[in-house]
């Protein structure tokens, strides 16, 4: 007699067997996952939590939603002119991101489909400049930069990030994927080289084109090291500079600080949440492939 | 003993039926084929027997064991995947003891069952090497060697033969033939090229959509096919199908396979479209009825022009008859 | 102003082969000079902010690392002061602290990144909450990470410090010798995590499901699985990744900027900080700066060979 075995793995009937998870083991897998998920959220709760509390009511209580304020909000963003510093960061960012975007995508056309002398000599030391870590010119660049008396600008926080190889690298990895045919196929056409870059080579590339995009957008706003070297001006904060103005300034107010940082975190989290797919695709550009 | 045994086996995936109600027997030590196009449910079949997937409904037997809820390394079945599968890490060697090695054989009696088994398939030379050094036929033999390094009684295939070019495909599966008769185990082998199936094949599963059309020998698939489908599946050409009352009388339809068609005087009346010399044979493809017709001959007749129309008739003991609703075979008593 | 066109094959009947070769060959230099005018219009940019603001000073700061330098101006002191710099107590002290925090936080990071992104890879209710959570911390910033743990730590008004004891009277476990650096390295494992996790979870798609099956059908059980599979195969990821934790650990600043200045007691002083904190002692001297650059610069090298060296030999790449 036929008997329903399905009934013994309900549920999971569309999974192959190896990926069902049954019993036991689903139970231990959901405790490890509930609890490091807890871990991780940890902080950002408690910050949450304390963002919304008077500075002598911080440890009362300090997981749940009691004693709330909400005016840390309205001081942070006053003591730490956020407002000043979230606009600074937005105008650097986006000129880093699009100059940096153009760089690549001109740089790494000329690499793949341009003939030239002294290619392999030019393409080394673009990965050359790969090697080269931030803090070995900075000491340099930071000269450069009182020179040309850059110290408190905006040219002085984008200029030096205009170009990067690691976009050139990224870019070209793509464009090198175009069939060669359809290069040819353009020439017949009629495409000259900016034709065939805007009509082809760009919309085919779009998402790794978006991935550096939102990789260089990420960098720049999230540097620090550089715009604490060359701004001395507050004018010139940037949020990362001004989270740390803040912290020096509002130590005594630590709820302030933190009703700031959230603030200052809040619109990368909604940028990365909504670009999530180029996130995971520029982030994986040098791991998957090895 | 390793007969298998699908009793009223359906499988749906998210609503989706992929197999229904199938019901077949494997007899032990046979090579038994699943043929079918892609998305027919030949792979699900397969992969339930291997124990990959849960039937919804019914029942997976092999020997007298009811194993739907036997884990697959307890039922004494080996797969040989389309990919192969090959740990690209591993060494050939490290490959092939890799299923003794779970089971905790110990190292001297695992590398001599690896060496007899590479023997088996040719591969002691390469023993030493790592699958990204070996070529497409290599590999598939390194993925057989795997398979039945632990003497299973069972084997499942899953089309091993798709990714080498045609060449090695027909070596391969004269290797394969003489493989089953070494081992006497039973195979299960699942594949869309009805070639190989024709010549591989202790009996063919013929399937369609989720459910069996035919189950016979080469010989009685084709001769004497239960279907409309299985008629114009196996065999190439396929099998020309004349509309109700051309050739006949009567509501049914009828088959004829290209061969078996004769061009000079009889009731159909044929436009030719085209003459292919193939130097063993012409192939002549025509419209009767509105219906394209091919017609094998020898290749030493003189050749039609094409627009010529010519007659051609069928022997009475060439034709299949189909119902015409259910295209199935209709047998004249 | 023509583009310069790939050439064609110069087959041009009424020419014999001999003038046809001929003339490909100096056809070839003519393209690929023609095209060189266009390649500089697009290489150009890169050029010149790489060259300004890469190359230059990476030369200049060679030379800049044998100077001291004040307000007043800055001197030549020999190329001998790259040894000194490098023997002082101060630079090992640094580089002693830097591989002590990337052995604390890249282990740790790595094996809590793989744990989970092979938890959450099943496909199980609700696995999508797991993975935006675990994978969350990337959206924080050094600044902001930091800062949060300092609202953790602090010992006035820190949570966690509060929970795991101490009163007003310990230093907290930001300012006490012994702590310190567990506690930075504490902040920098959280905030990489959502680095590691994606990267691992996308490593962990490119495994062939097949694997998984063979070895699941020849008997082998999770554990077995995992170690014959999954790791051999995301063993590129796995480098990339530890590369990547590495060299960030080695240029830490901004947190230890936020958190501890580089104290208490310059146990948390890491190479970076060294060369660019408050208080240190290459403050105002851009010359030691440099000099500091310059070394970390080099152990960067090293270490980068040393890791792919070192670790390539167990990576598969699958061909």
């Amino acid at each position: 007699m036929p008997t329903r075995t399905g009934a013994t793995r309900t549920g999971s009937s569309n999974l192959a067997v190896i990926d069902q998870v049954h019993g036991l083991r689903r139970v231990g897998r959901y405790s490890i996952l509930i609890l490091m998920a807890a871990i991780v959220l940890f902080p950002i709760y408690v910050m949450v939590v304390g963002a919304f509390k008077p500075a002598n009511k911080l440890l009362v209580d300090p997981l749940l939603p009691t004693n709330l304020i909400f005016s840390n909000f309205g001081d942070a963003w006053r003591f730490g002119h956020l407002g000043r510093a979230l606009w600074n960061s937005l105008v650097v960012s986006v000129l880093i991101t699009v100059a940096q975007v153009v760089t690549s995508v001109l740089a790494a056309y000329a690499f793949v489909f341009l003939r030239f002398p002294l290619k392999s000599l030019a393409f080394g030391l673009f990965l050359g400049t790969l090697l080269v870590p931030l803090e070995a010119t900075m000491t340099v660049n930071r000269r450069t930069m009182e020179n040309l008396d850059w110290i408190n600008s905006y040219k002085g926080l984008t200029v030096p990030f205009l170009a990067t190889a690691f976009g050139i690298f990224l870019i070209r990895q793509v464009f090198l994927q175009i069939p060669k045919e359809m290069r040819e196929a353009a020439q017949m056409d009629g495409l000259g080289h900016f034709g065939f870059m805007r009509e082809v080579a760009v919309p085919l590339s779009r998402p790794t084109i978006g991935a550096l995009a939102l990789f260089a957008f990420l960098s720049s706003w999230n540097q620090y090291l550089w715009p604490v070297l060359i701004t001395t001006d507050e004018k010139y904060n940037t949020v990362q500079t001004g989270l740390k103005a803040l912290k020096q300034g509002g130590f005594s107010q630590p709820n302030v600080l933190i009703a700031g940082t959230i603030i200052i975190a809040l619109p990368i989290f909604i940028v990365l949440i909504s670009f999530q797919r180029q996130l995971v695709r520029g982030l994986t550009a040098g791991a998957v492939k090895g | 003993m390793a007969q298998v045994r699908l009793q009223n086996i359906t499988k749906q995936f998210d609503g989706v039926t992929a197999v229904e109600n199938i019901d077949l027997d494997i007899a032990d030590r046979e090579f038994m084929i699943l043929l079918g196009p892609s998305g027919c449910g030949k792979s699900t079949l397969l992969r339930m027997i291997a124990g990959l997937e849960n039937p919804t409904e019914g029942e997976v037997w092999i020997g007298d064991v009811l194993v739907n809820d036997i884990l697959p390394k307890q039922r004494d079945v080996a797969m040989v995947f389309q990919s192969y599968a090959l740990y690209p890490h591993k060494t050939v060697q490290a490959n092939i003891e890799f299923p003794l090695k779970v089971r905790k054989v110990d190292k001297a009696e695992r590398a001599e069952a690896a060496l007899a088994a590479a023997d088996a398939l040719g591969l002691r030379e390469y023993m030493g090497r790592k699958p990204g050094q070996l070529s497409g036929g290599q590999r598939q033999r390194v993925a057989l060697a795997r398979a039945i390094v632990r003497k299973p009684a069972v084997f499942c295939m899953d089309e091993p033969l798709s990714n080498l070019d045609a060449k090695l495909r027909g070596e391969t599966r004269a290797e394969l033939i003489a493989l089953h008769q070494r081992l006497a185990s039973t195979f299960i082998y699942v594949t869309h090229d009805q070639v190989e199936a024709m010549t591989m094949g202790s009996r063919i599963a013929v399937m369609s959509r989720g459910h069996i059309e035919q189950v016979g020998t080469p010989n009685e698939v084709y001769a004497k096919p239960a279907s409309v489908f299985v008629a114009q599946f196996v065999g190439m050409p396929p099998m020309n199908i004349l509309p109700a009352g051309t050739l006949e009388e009567g509501a049914h339809l009828v088959g004829v396979r290209p061969e078996h068609l004769r061009i000079g005087s009889g009731p159909l009346s044929m436009t030719i479209t085209l003459v292919e010399q193939l130097g063993h044979e012409m192939l002549i493809t025509g419209t009767i009825a509105d219906q394209r017709i091919v017609v094998r001959t020898a290749s030493d007749v003189v050749p039609p022009s094409v627009g010529d129309v010519v007659s051609v008739d069928a022997d009475l003991s060439a034709r299949h008859r189909f119902d015409p609703v259910t295209e199935k075979r209709i047998d004249t008593p | 102003m023509t583009e310069a066109l790939t050439p064609l094959p110069t087959v041009i009947p009424g020419l014999d082969r001999k003038t046809a070769r001929r003339r490909r060959k100096s056809d070839r230099g003519k393209y690929r000079l023609a095209d060189s005018g266009l390649a500089l219009l697009m290489l150009g940019p890169s050029i010149v902010i790489l060259g300004a603001f890469v190359i230059y000073p990476l030369i200049k700061a060679v030379f800049l690392g044998a100077q001291r330098c004040s307000v007043q101006g800055c001197r030549d002191t020999g190329f001998n002061q790259y040894v000194d710099a490098f023997r002082s107590t101060q630079f090992q002290n640094a580089l002693l602290v830097t591989a002590k925090y990337a052995l604390i936080t890249v282990p740790i990071g790595l094996v809590l990144g793989v744990a989970l992104a092979v938890l959450a890879d099943k496909y199980m209710r609700g696995v999508g909450f797991f993975r935006t959570v675990f994978s969350s911390t990337i959206a924080t910033s050094v600044a902001v990470a930091s800062v949060i743990w300092f609202f953790l730590l602090n010992k006035d008004v820190g949570v966690i410090a509060s929970w795991l004891g101490g009163t007003a009277q310990t230093p907290g476990y930001l300012n006490d010798p012994g702590t310190a650096l567990w506690a930075v390295s504490a902040s920098s494992i959280w905030a990489n995590l959502g680095f590691t996790f994606i990267v691992v979870t996308a490593g962990l798609q490119s495994v062939p499901k097949d694997l998984y099956e063979s070895a699941y059908v020849d008997g082998a059980g999770g554990f077995t699985r995992f170690t014959n599979v999954t790791l051999p195969l995301i063993s590129p990821t796995l480098l990339f990744t530890t590369v990547v934790l590495t060299t960030r650990a080695f240029q830490s600043f901004g947190e230890i900027d936020l958190l501890t200045s580089g104290g208490p007691r310059g146990t948390t002083t890491t190479l970076t900080y060294l060369a660019y904190g408050n208080k240190m002692p290459t403050s105002g001297d851009d010359g030691l700066r440099a000099t500091i650059s310059i070394l970390i610069f080099l152990v960067l090298v090293v270490l980068a060979l040393a890791q792919f060296r070192g670790l390539e030999k167990r990576v598969h790449y699958a061909n």
